[in-house]
């Protein structure tokens, strides 16, 4: 899977969250909940849409590197099984 | 079997009327105890009334469209004993043929008419590539477009403009009118300031043995198993409200009136503005998990317009937690005829003495705005330590 397709897949699981929002056009390397206005129950969403599409299983600990749209592309590719 | 009226139910003390916007159900329609048979527009947004009998749908008395006051009759069902299931399962099989005629309630319900499918033609539209970006990214559906471009072609302008007209539509048959839900929420708070005397209250409460468990069980659980810290919060209050019935219930013409369950209202806040607190009901008796899922399930439902009468209706107490947006206390206002209201803050590390030692501790402020019209701040602390003290023992919530 390309780097663009994780992004696409990012992106879009965000955008089901912050349907309001648009995902496109986000700082990369801006902090999602703040950017999105996401709480810790739409993060576990995310995580579980992220495990559900990627098949990557993101544990609590690693919560923290998927804090921006950058980090959490870079993190799920270097995971996909 | 009788005939019952199912009428349009009051969903708070604030409501008077509500506009009938869908209905899912027709004459002749099977329906039980729980089934969500309308929709109802109130200022609280879109409510999936639920019916309390089982039996059959006679009669439709109210139109889509329609306002109507509460209790103003919205169906006639006729209502059938409530084991007719138990009945069936009960005869055997191979009985020999009987001569008396069926036992009301034992024919079995009559096949549900089968839906036509109807090929739906797709004419092929012409729509420029950034007007279908557009449609896409706002969730316009093409079909409804009309078209202004040459050749019939929509344009982006196009897009523009049914948005705009989207917008402008009158109260959405789902999900939120924010304008009408700020109006309901100013009038329940104005009420509350003006007639609820509060008492305020806070507790700093200390977290290291939520957390600790929390990441201990969620270590083991893929991410659509794993718990909230809120799940821990509502649980404990649930639990404390069940020993302290004082602060669970409501307080309605000059008397307070405890009730035997507890029904958590839990504060979600609405994406583009707008709060709800719909009900988590007996969630004294539910396991965490239960709990999670039911959380997770109506941040959902009402992140999608759609919530329940009876969580509407019947909250007994309610928590409300801020702490995700960064604040360390909250002081709620009592959502009436409620008497009390839970806020939990941001989690944050604080030098703590614990055994004569200054050590740093994860605590999060709970605090308590209560009636005094029934309860006095000695009770409320009472209430607001039993909380601390099921929060030190996670793994019996």
């Amino acid at each position: 899977m390309s780097s663009l397709d994780v992004r696409a897949i990012v992106q879009e699981a965000l955008g089901n969250i912050a349907p309001e929002m648009d995902v496109g056009t986000i700082d990369p390397s801006a902090d999602l909940r703040e950017a999105l206005d996401i709480d810790s129950m739409d993060f576990l969403n995310f995580v579980t849409a992220m495990h559900h599409r990627l098949g990557v299983d993101v544990p609590e600990i690693d919560y923290p590197k998927l804090a921006t749209l950058d980090g959490a592309v870079a993190y799920l590719e270097a995971k996909l099984p | 079997m009788s005939v019952v009226e199912f009428r349009m139910p009051s969903l708070g003390a604030d409501m008077e009327a509500g506009t009938l916007v869908e209905w899912l159900v027709k004459p002749g329609d099977q329906v039980k105890r729980g089934d969500i048979i309308a929709v109802v527009e109130t200022q609280k947004g879109a409510i999936e009334i639920e019916i309390f009998d089982t039996g059959t749908i006679e009669r439709i008395l109210v139109e889509v469209g329609t306002k109507v006051p509460v209790g103003t009759p919205l169906a006639v069902v006729r209502t059938q004993a409530e084991a007719p299931v138990l009945v069936e399962a009960a005869a055997p099989p191979t009985v020999a043929p009987s001569p008396t005629p069926a036992v009301e309630g034992q024919a079995p319900p009559p096949a549900p008419p089968a839906k036509a499918i109807k090929p739906s033609p797709t004419p092929r539209l012409r729509v420029s590539p950034a007007a279908r970006r557009l449609a896409e990214q706002r969730g316009v559906d093409l079909d409804t477009v009309a078209a202004s471009g040459p050749s019939g072609t929509i344009v982006s302008a196009d897009i523009e403009r049914a948005i705009t007209e989207k917008a402008a539509q009158k109260t959405p048959p789902t999900g939120f009118d924010l304008a009408a839900m700020r109006s309901a929420i100013a009038a329940a708070m104005a009420r509350s300031k003006r007639e609820i005397p509060h008492y305020y209250l806070a507790q700093p409460i200390e977290m290291t043995a939520c957390e600790a468990w929390l990441t201990r069980t969620n270590a083991k659980r893929p991410p659509s198993d794993r718990l909230l810290l809120g799940t821990l919060l509502v649980k404990a209050v649930a639990l404390a409200a069940a020993k302290f019935p004082a602060f669970n219930g409501f307080y309605r013409k000059d008397k307070f009136e405890p009730v035997g369950s507890v029904h958590v209202g839990t504060a979600i806040a609405i994406r583009g503005g707008g709060l709800i607190a719909p009900a988590i009901h007996d969630a004294d008796r539910l396991s965490l998990d239960d709990l999670m899922r039911q959380m997770r399930e109506l941040v959902q439902r009402v992140r999608a317009g759609r919530i329940r009468s009876s969580e509407i209706a019947d909250p007994t107490i309610t928590v409300s937690s801020l702490g995700e947006r960064g604040v360390e206390q909250l002081f709620g206002i009592i959502y009436p005829p409620q008497v009390a209201i839970l806020g939990f803050g941001k989690v944050v590390v604080r030098p703590c003495v614990v055994d004569g030692h200054i050590l740093a501790r994860p605590v999060v402020s709970a605090t308590l705005a209560a009636d005094h019209r029934v309860t006095d701040g000695h009770a409320g602390a009472l209430f607001l330590a039993e909380i601390e003290r099921l929060l030190q023992e996670p793994d019996k919530l």
